[in-house]
This record gives C-alpha cells, structure tokens and sequence, in this order.
C-alpha cells in the first residue's frame, strides 16, 4: 500500500536533502569546534581553559544564570497562573507583553536598559547620585539575561494550564485544601515537566546570551566578562584556539541541555502510554 | 441539612445568568436542578458550593441550616462536590484522591495515618472499588472514575453533597446503574443532596423533588409525580417530554388548520394545543369529534409500544404517536399508510412569553 505524497524517488529526495542540510548546517560546525579547540593538543586546551580570565568569565556566566533562573521560575509561574486562572480585563494583552522579550533584537533590549539605568539615564542617574551601578556590572548583567530569558517559562506553561483547566483545583479546594497545599499538591505535580522544560530552555538561553549583554557589561575582563563575550574577546585578539575551547564549553553545556530536553520529552511520552 | 436560598442573583458581565431565586431544601432531600443548557442550573449549583459567588445584594441569603453561609469560602462550607467530567487528581493513586480530604486537614483535626487508611479503604469498599486502589485515574473506565470522585467527595462526611451532571458523560446502562446506586447512598447516609441535569428522564427517576429552570429563573418545584401531571406553564410541559402541537383558528366550537378539523371547547380565536405521543391514538377513519388526515412516516417499536411518525400539511413539525402492537397489526400501519389521528385528550396553555418566543423564531424562519 502506497500514501499520497510516499513516492519513493520523493521520499528518497527529500531524506537526503535533509540528511545533508543537517550535516553541513548542524553536524559540521559541531565537530569543527570541537576540532579546533583541540587543534593544538589536550594540553593546550587545559591551559586555555584554566586561564584566570576564562575561569572568570565562566564563573561569572554561571552566577547569572543560577541568580535568573529561580526568578523566572517563580515570574513564570505566577504569571501563567494570573493568565490562566482568573478573568480580568487587559488579559489579552498581557499574553502578548509577554512575548516582547522574544519579539525584540537583544542589542535593542540592552540598549534600552543603558538609557533607562545607565549613569545618564533616567533611573540610572537617581541611582548614581546614591552610589548604586547597575551597568557595566553584574546587576546589569542579570537584569538583561532575565528580560530575555522571562518568557520561556510562562511561555511553557500557559498551554498546559490552559488545556488542564482548574476543575482540579476547584475539587481540591471544595476538599479543604488552601493557597500553599494546593498548589503544591495538585498545581506543581501537574505542571512539573513543563516547567522543568521551560527551566532548561532558560538556562540555555542564559548561559548563552550574547547581544543584550554585551552592551550593558562593559566587558572588563576579569569581571564584568561571560563566556560569550570572552570568546568573542578572544577571538578578536587572534587566539582562534582559546576562542575555540571557551566556544567548546559552551557548546558542551548546550549539549547537556539537549541531552536533558530529550530524556524529559521521552519520560514525558512514556508516561502518556503507559496511562 | 437544610439549605435555604434567598434572593440569589448572578450577572456574567452585562448578561443576567440567574434572576433572583429563592429556594428551600429539606434536609434530606434530594433536589434535581433540571432545565436546558444555559438554563442557570450549573450556576446556582456552583454558588450553593461557594465556587461562584452571587451578585453582591443585601438580600442575598445563603443557610446551610441556621449557620449563614453567604460569605463563608468554599473549603470552609464542608461540601461535597461531585464534578461532570470527575475532576480526579490525574496524578494521584484512587487511594490518595479518597484520602486527599482527609490529609490537607488542619493537624490538629487530622486523623493519624492509620484512621485515614481505614476509613479510605472503607469508603472505597462502599463503592466497590477496593480492588483498584493502587490503579490511577486514567486507567479506570468512566463510571468507576466517577465513583472514585464520589467516594472522595464523601470522605470528610458533608451533610450537603453537590452534583453537577454527575452521570453525564456515562453510557446508558452504566447511568442506569449509577443513578439507582446514588438514591442507596442518599437514603443510606442521609446527607441532602442537589444534582444538576438537563435529562428529564434522570431527574423525574433520582429526586425527590424537581426545579424546572429555563432563562435563569425557576418554572416550577415538585415532586416528580406532580411535574408530570400538572406541569405549572407550557415550557416544562414541553420540556417534560415529547410533544405533539396543533395550531388553528376556533369558530364555533371547531378548531380548523388547513384540512384538519377537532371539536373543541374553546372560546373563538386562535389557539394551540399540545398532547403527548400518548395522548392520541390512530384509526383508518376520521370520526365525528376530529378529523385530522396525515401519512405515516415511520413505524418505530420502542419496547411495550410503537412509536409512528406521522407528517401531514397542517402539522409544523411531525407528530409522533405512540400505540400498542396489537393496533399497529390491526391497522396494517408502514409507511406511506393514510391514517386518522384521534386526540384522546389535549394540553392548552395561554398565551406566554416562550409562546411569544416561538412564534418569533417560526417568523425568523419563514423569512429566510
């Protein structure tokens, strides 16, 4: 039996091209950073890694990350819960605000965030006058990472809220159950792969942020540099193989990320046919 | 216990969902709210249980007995409710769902874990469901989920227990055997009871008493006996059951539509009566009383009775007319058979709104 559409000479045409885009679009430039990061042997490679201002740098990118993920864990959640559970009027246009992060270059978001809290700026230059920097230095850092990491967690969970509706909650609440009971013991159980997932897409997105944090950091080395940046840093200053190993650890964790993606999805269709 | 509504009212924006309804409960009783959808009944159910809050007014009464529960939180009324589509926790065992009451009690007022596993596991064999305790929601069919969610509705003992068509989503048989095991449990346990349905059938067969609603307002209170028998106006005698219509003009004591002529005693003008597929019978020959021509066009046998279509020009919609097997046989009734019908007796309501209603939608229609 034959489908519409399942010619073999189609089939064959379009899974080789797909098979040779990926390789040449995917595989490719994976492996080449790889190679080149290893270009000059392990030992180089350790060497560039433990520089004291990769070391830094990627210090820094993990602080960040560890500080926005549990703030737009806990934005993203209540956020999802405002859209999804309750009636009120501009809800609509609160879903799409939600979106502007996604909607917006990053260069043009951290540019904005200099005109509003850099020494010149409008909340920036109050702040000043009371000794407080945000720019050019990891509050600055954080703040933009967090504006455009917001949505990913919202962005997960509104759907999944949306479609299991609140008749659950209702009956536990008709049960006795109040505020912190019930959203730990129905709410969370129900939405915990999703957020997981939304928790992995910030991270990756966090971890690799580049453009909005590249014009709030200054890019002092040492301190004010993520990983990103450094690579790029090095890069500019002709050490292809330090840019490479520093552009390697990146696209490990990215792997990583990946890896933990796929293990939820397979958990997550497993347990559906198992019920 | 008792249940006493006063003066309940709800608005959803600018639209009015329930007029003000009064309304007592006996307790013990059991209430079937009954109307179309879009009726009201679902609402005030979910006001009673506190899900939905009333229009602020300071009429407004809500009692469960003598204790005033207008402005008291739903997890604080100490109700049961039973959801349409079960509403289980998807993620919990039946025994967890069963003891999910229990568990989220104050400490002080919480049984220790074993109380609670005894009294679980009691519950579960009182609706036979012991043996499927470790299983989860989803693996359980639609009646058995729906027994689960009984089962945990009932595990902190409410004197009052709330169902919103409970039965809804079953299959006939399965709905057959709930409703009967329902009323055992209402009498067992003596708590009162309101459901919600929009299936005669279910209401006139579970309540004690019935609350006809149609445009959020109440039509009409009884027992079931009562509403079948002397439906107060025409939309729940027409929402009882089904119903044949004849519209005409009266003169002289005749009412005449098209070639179909019935005696009656009514004043002249124009006037329509209703009757029941039971109400009439079938002959081959028009007789002195009524004259009204029409063509089978469909024989049904539906149990003790055949139900037959017919259809004729002065008809606005077929009637259907239930007779016994041996009058089929005796009038040789298929369809495209030329019979006579022979109203035994005829339902007339004056004119009212729904009628003024129906009237405006035959008109709509004729004009497209």
């Amino acid at each position: 039996m034959q489908r519409i559409g399942d010619a073999p000479a189609l089939r064959r045409l379009l899974i080789g091209a797909a098979v040779v885009l990926s390789a040449l679009f995917l595989l490719l430039p994976l492996v080449a950073i790889f190679a080149q990061a290893f270009a000059e042997g392990f030992a180089t490679f350790v060497t560039n890694i433990s520089d004291s201002y990769t070391l830094a740098a990627i210090g820094l990118t993990l602080f960040i990350t560890v500080l926005t993920i549990p703030i737009n864990l806990v934005f993203g959640v209540m956020l999802a819960w405002l859209v999804t559970r309750f009636a009120f009027p501009g809800r609509r246009l609160l879903q799409t605000l939600i979106d502007i992060p996604f909607a917006i270059s990053p260069v043009v978001a951290g540019l904005v965030y200099l005109l509003l809290y850099g020494r010149n700026g409008w909340v920036g230059g109050w702040l000043d006058g009371h000794d407080v920097q945000l720019m050019f230095a990891w509050p600055g850092i954080l703040m933009v990472t967090i504006f455009v990491t917001c949505p990913f967690v919202a962005r997960e969970l509104i759907p999944l809220m949306q479609a299991q509706g609140s008749r659950e909650e209702e009956a536990a609440v008709t049960l006795g159950a109040r505020g912190f009971t019930l959203f730990r013991r129905i709410t969370l159980p129900n939405i915990r792969w999703a957020l997981l997932y939304g928790v992995i897409l910030t991270n990756a997105r966090a971890v690799g942020e580049f453009g909005a944090v590249s014009v709030v950091s200054g890019a002092i080395r040492g301190q004010t540099n993520t990983l990103p940046l450094h690579v790029e840093q090095l890069y500019q200053d002709y050490n292809t193989v330090g840019a490479f190993a520093s552009a390697a650890l990146l696209a490990l964790i990215a792997l990583f990320t990946l890896a933990a993606k796929a293990l939820l999805e397979w958990r997550a269709t497993r347990l559906e046919s198992s019920s | 216990m008792s249940i006493r509504l006063h003066h309940i009212q709800k608005h959803f924006g600018r639209s009015q969902a329930l007029s003000p309804i009064d309304l007592d409960v006996a307790s013990g009783e059991l209430i079937g709210l009954l109307g179309p959808s879009g009726s009201g009944k679902t609402t005030l159910l979910r006001i009673i249980a506190g899900l939905e809050t009333p229009d602020d007014n300071p009429a407004t009464r809500l009692l469960f007995g003598e204790r005033d529960v207008t402005r008291v939180h739903v997890r604080d009324r100490r109700i049961g409710f039973v959801f349409q589509h079960y509403a289980l926790f998807r993620h919990m065992s039946v025994f967890d769902n069963v003891a999910f009451g229990l568990t989220v009690l104050p400490r002080r007022e919480r049984p220790s874990s074993g109380d609670i596993r005894t009294r679980v596991l009691r519950l579960l064999e009182m609706v036979q469901l012991s043996h499927l305790a470790q299983r989860f929601p989803a693996q359980l069919s639609g009646g058995q989920q729906q027994r689960v969610s009984l089962a945990r509705a009932l595990a902190l003992r409410p004197e009052v227990l709330l169902l919103d068509e409970p039965f809804g989503a079953l299959d006939a048989k399965v709905r057959q055997e709930l409703r009967r095991w329902l009323r055992h449990l209402h009498d067992e346990l003596g708590f009162t009871s309101v459901f919600v349905t929009h299936d005669q059938e279910e209401a006139l067969e579970l309540s004690d008493r019935v609350v006809v609603m149609s445009n959020g307002r109440i039509e009409q209170i009884d027992t079931p006996e009562a509403l079948y028998r002397a439906p107060a106006n025409r939309f729940v005698f027409e929402f009882l059951g089904d119903v044949n219509h004849l519209e005409g003009q009266v003169h002289n004591g005749i009412l005449t539509c098209g070639d179909a002529r019935l005696r009656v005693s009514l004043p002249d003008g124009r006037h329509e009566l209703l009757l029941r597929p039971h109400e009439a019978t079938l002959a081959d020959t028009p007789d002195e009383r009524a004259n009204l021509p029409a063509v089978v066009t469909a024989v049904v046998p539906v149990g003790a009775e055949v139900r037959v279509e017919l259809s004729a020009d002065w008809m606005s919609e077929p009637w259907l007319v239930a007779v016994r097997h041996q009058d089929a046989e005796r009038l040789n009734l298929a369809r495209g058979a030329r019979v006579y019908a022979r109203p035994l007796t005829w339902h007339h309501y004056p004119e009212t709104a729904g009628q003024a209603r129906r009237s405006e939608r035959r008109a709509q229609t004729a004009s497209t």
